[in-house]
């Protein structure tokens, strides 16, 4: 396998782990609303289905871009294709 | 004369920039004092920003091709954060949303989370991989991965009808803040608000709109974040409001329960007499208050909306490499979720500082006549924003009794909370920041793929590029009179029309675009099939609903892209596979589109 193939490879992976953390915070606890607002699980002292909707999953992409786009410059790092700075 | 040193130096002039805008809300508040009229201070506030934007406007004219479609791809990752933000955050956003969220609670907060969810997806399926073609445009991408002018035209009109929708709300937006702050009629206020709007955009392109938009950002967060701190440490609720509402949130349930919140019911007779647009506070402020499908259904098309409307993508095609676009996605949703996590704050200090009996400014349970002298209620209720009536005639105001109309929440809570009113001037000058910002970006997205992709790529690929750039100019002007037309029509709402943009984009281009990254085997005909047959039976379903069809599987008008996006999600699909596979260049160019280092597939001028 040629390193571009081995470098998408980890590519691709890299974005079905990332999608996967995306799908639980952005649908699928939503799912669960009822749950959350029964439970006693209460962050800062919020309904924790109050919480998520407006704090809660919206700080969790934020990081989880940050997360992500560290995670793919290592990727591209270790295949060498990372770009020059003066290109 | 700013090239260069202008962008090692922009910490430094934003930062002398902010310090500026906060000495003139000193200034402005001391003018207060001094007795300078309400009126006044709302006009120096808009009139003061709007000739900042038209200066740095000016000042970033351009004669060269890349400057003008993509700010010469050299913005820095935070400021194309900021700018993106100030792009993404509209009108909507800035005037509607804690309104929306203080009426309808938590089924509203399913726009909350798709509007920044989206930003997973446009960071790991789509940016650093636009960023790494090297395109101006989003047809720019589609006609090129494709290949053949079906297919880019295709997207042009995709994106046409998709920003389209959403500009006339923003321009909407523009000519309402002028016409309550400047005090003259809608009519003429729309204009007013389509000049601005072209003096930042229409001399330099995509470089002045990103050196404006940063300068809109800062203005809209100060003044959003600003009455939301003040008010919160006024009434005691807490120094840092984000964390410390809790109590706040749980004395509202408390006094809904008090108030008889959804057992007392207004007659149909009663509510006729409400003006319209005003609604009473009717479902609980923090319950689950919406089944789970209609929320993700509504959150899901948010988020594909996000990825596939070109105003937000083509703000990463700016940036100096791929890196930078993906850290700069990042950024992007950070600004965004300062504004956006603020907004139910907002909401819940403004509804318990109106329905607190123990606070000095609530209302109910007052007497009727006491609230109708109170001066605040005079003004809103004149605005045709506020609205109470003894409907049980027992002379005392009672929740079911009381009407707002969602803008006041933003708009008036900073005078019923009793904060000066330069408060209010501020936050007039936000929402003017906020609409004209991502008014601009529309403007530019469509102007620039009719200038670049269909005259320049279809109709005259040998026009010189002073040419290309008067067309460019011509067709913004254009689009931008045209929007305004139809905005002084005032058609539909605001919100409404916000969001079937977001379903109109998600329709049509949701997949191509990301079939065009992620699947070598895509080809023209499939892109085509999937653009047009999405879009068409998108817009059939939001007609079909809209004329009293049924609907199915829960899909109501505003989630119509869910029917859309997977009729071009299968019609792709079936029709790639039925067709030839893609030539070994345009599979060679998707290969080299996947690693972020080496030359752009699009040359540095194109």
């Amino acid at each position: 396998m040629s390193n571009k193939e081995k470098h998408w490879e980890k590519t691709r992976g890299l974005l079905f782990v990332t999608l996967a953390i995306w799908f639980v915070f952005s649908i699928g606890i939503f799912f669960f609303g009822a749950e959350m607002e029964a439970s006693s699980f209460r962050p800062f002292g919020y309904p924790l289905s109050y919480y998520m909707t407006c704090q809660g999953s919206l700080g969790i992409f934020v990081i989880l871009i940050f997360w992500f786009a560290g995670r793919q410059e290592k990727i591209d790092e270790e295949f060498g294709f990372t770009e020059r700075e003066d290109s | 004369m700013i090239k260069g040193k202008f962008i090692d130096n922009l910490p430094k002039v934003y930062g002398i920039y902010t310090g500026g805008f906060l000495v003139f809300i000193i200034l402005m508040a001391i003018a207060e004092q001094a007795g300078m009229s309400a009126k006044m201070i709302g006009i120096f506030f808009v009139s003061f920003t709007v000739a900042i934007y038209a200066i740095i406007g000016y000042l970033s004219r351009t004669l060269q091709v890349d400057a003008y479609y993509v700010a010469g791809r050299q913005v820095p990752t935070v400021f194309n954060g900021m700018a993106t933000a100030a792009d993404w955050m509209s009108g909507a956003s800035f005037v509607a949303m804690a309104g929306g969220i203080y009426f309808k609670g938590y089924g509203y907060m399913a726009l909350l989370v798709g509007w920044t969810g989206g930003y997973v997806l446009v960071a790991s399926l789509l940016a650093p991989y636009l960023r790494k073609f090297g395109c101006y445009t989003v047809p720019d991408f589609i006609g090129t991965r494709y290949g053949g002018n079906a297919a880019r035209l295709s997207a042009v009109l995709v994106l046409t009808v998709a920003s389209f929708t959403y500009v006339t709300a923003q321009i909407n937006a523009t000519g309402t803040i002028a016409s309550v702050a400047l005090d003259i009629p809608f009519g003429i206020a729309v204009y007013v608000g389509l000049a601005s709007i072209l003096l930042c955009s229409m001399l330099g392109g995509m470089r002045a709109v990103t050196w404006t938009q940063v300068a809109q950002y800062i203005v809209l967060i100060i003044a959003y974040l600003l009455p939301v701190f003040w008010i919160s440490n006024k009434m005691g609720a807490g120094v840092f409001p984000h964390l410390m509402l809790a109590d706040e949130v749980a004395r509202i349930a408390e006094l809904e329960s008090q108030f008889g919140l959804g057992s007392v019911k207004n007659s149909a007779a009663d509510l006729a007499t409400v003006p319209k647009g005003l609604a009473g506070i009717t479902k609980a402020h923090s319950e689950v208050n919406t089944t789970p499908w209609k929320f993700i259904s509504l959150a899901v098309c948010m988020m594909a909306g996000t990825a596939s409307l070109p105003h937000v993508m083509m703000r990463y095609f700016t940036t100096p490499s791929v890196k930078t676009a993906r850290r700069s996605v990042g950024w992007s949703l950070f600004f965004i979720f300062l504004l956006y996590s603020s907004a139910p704050m907002l909401a819940t200090l403004s509804k318990l500082s109106l329905i607190d009996p123990s606070l000095p400014t609530g209302i109910i349970g007052k007497s009727i006549a006491e609230v109708q002298s109170i001066d605040w209620y005079q003004n809103w209720n004149q605005a045709n924003l506020m609205f109470v009536s003894d409907f049980n005639g027992n002379g005392t105001l009672e929740l079911n009794e009381f009407f707002m109309g969602g803008k006041a929440v933003v708009l008036a809570t900073p005078e019923i909370a009793g904060l000066p009113y330069v408060i209010s001037g501020l936050v007039a000058a936000g929402g003017m920041a906020a609409a004209m910002s991502t008014a601009d970006g529309l403007v530019l997205a469509i102007a620039n793929a009719l200038s670049h992709d269909l005259y320049y790529k279809i109709i005259d690929p040998k026009a010189e590029t002073a040419k290309r750039l008067i067309v460019a100019r011509v067709l913004l002007v254009i689009i931008g009179f045209a929007g305004a037309t139809i905005a002084a029509l005032e058609i539909q709402g605001i919100l409404g029309s916000v969001i079937w943009a977001f379903d109109f984009a998600m329709s049509g281009l949701f997949f191509p675009l990301v079939l065009g990254v992620w699947w070598k085997r895509a080809n023209a005909p499939g892109a085509v099939a999937g653009m047009l047959l999405g879009l068409a039976s998108g817009t059939a379903y939001l007609i079909w609903v809209r004329t009293g069809g049924a609907g199915f599987w829960g899909i109501t008008q505003l989630t119509f892209g869910i029917v859309g996006s997977l009729v071009s999600l299968v019609s792709m699909i079936v029709v790639s596979l039925m067709t030839a596979e893609p030539d070994a260049a345009t599979q060679k160019m998707v290969d080299e589109v996947r690693v972020p280092s080496g030359k752009t597939v699009l040359g540095k001028q194109h």
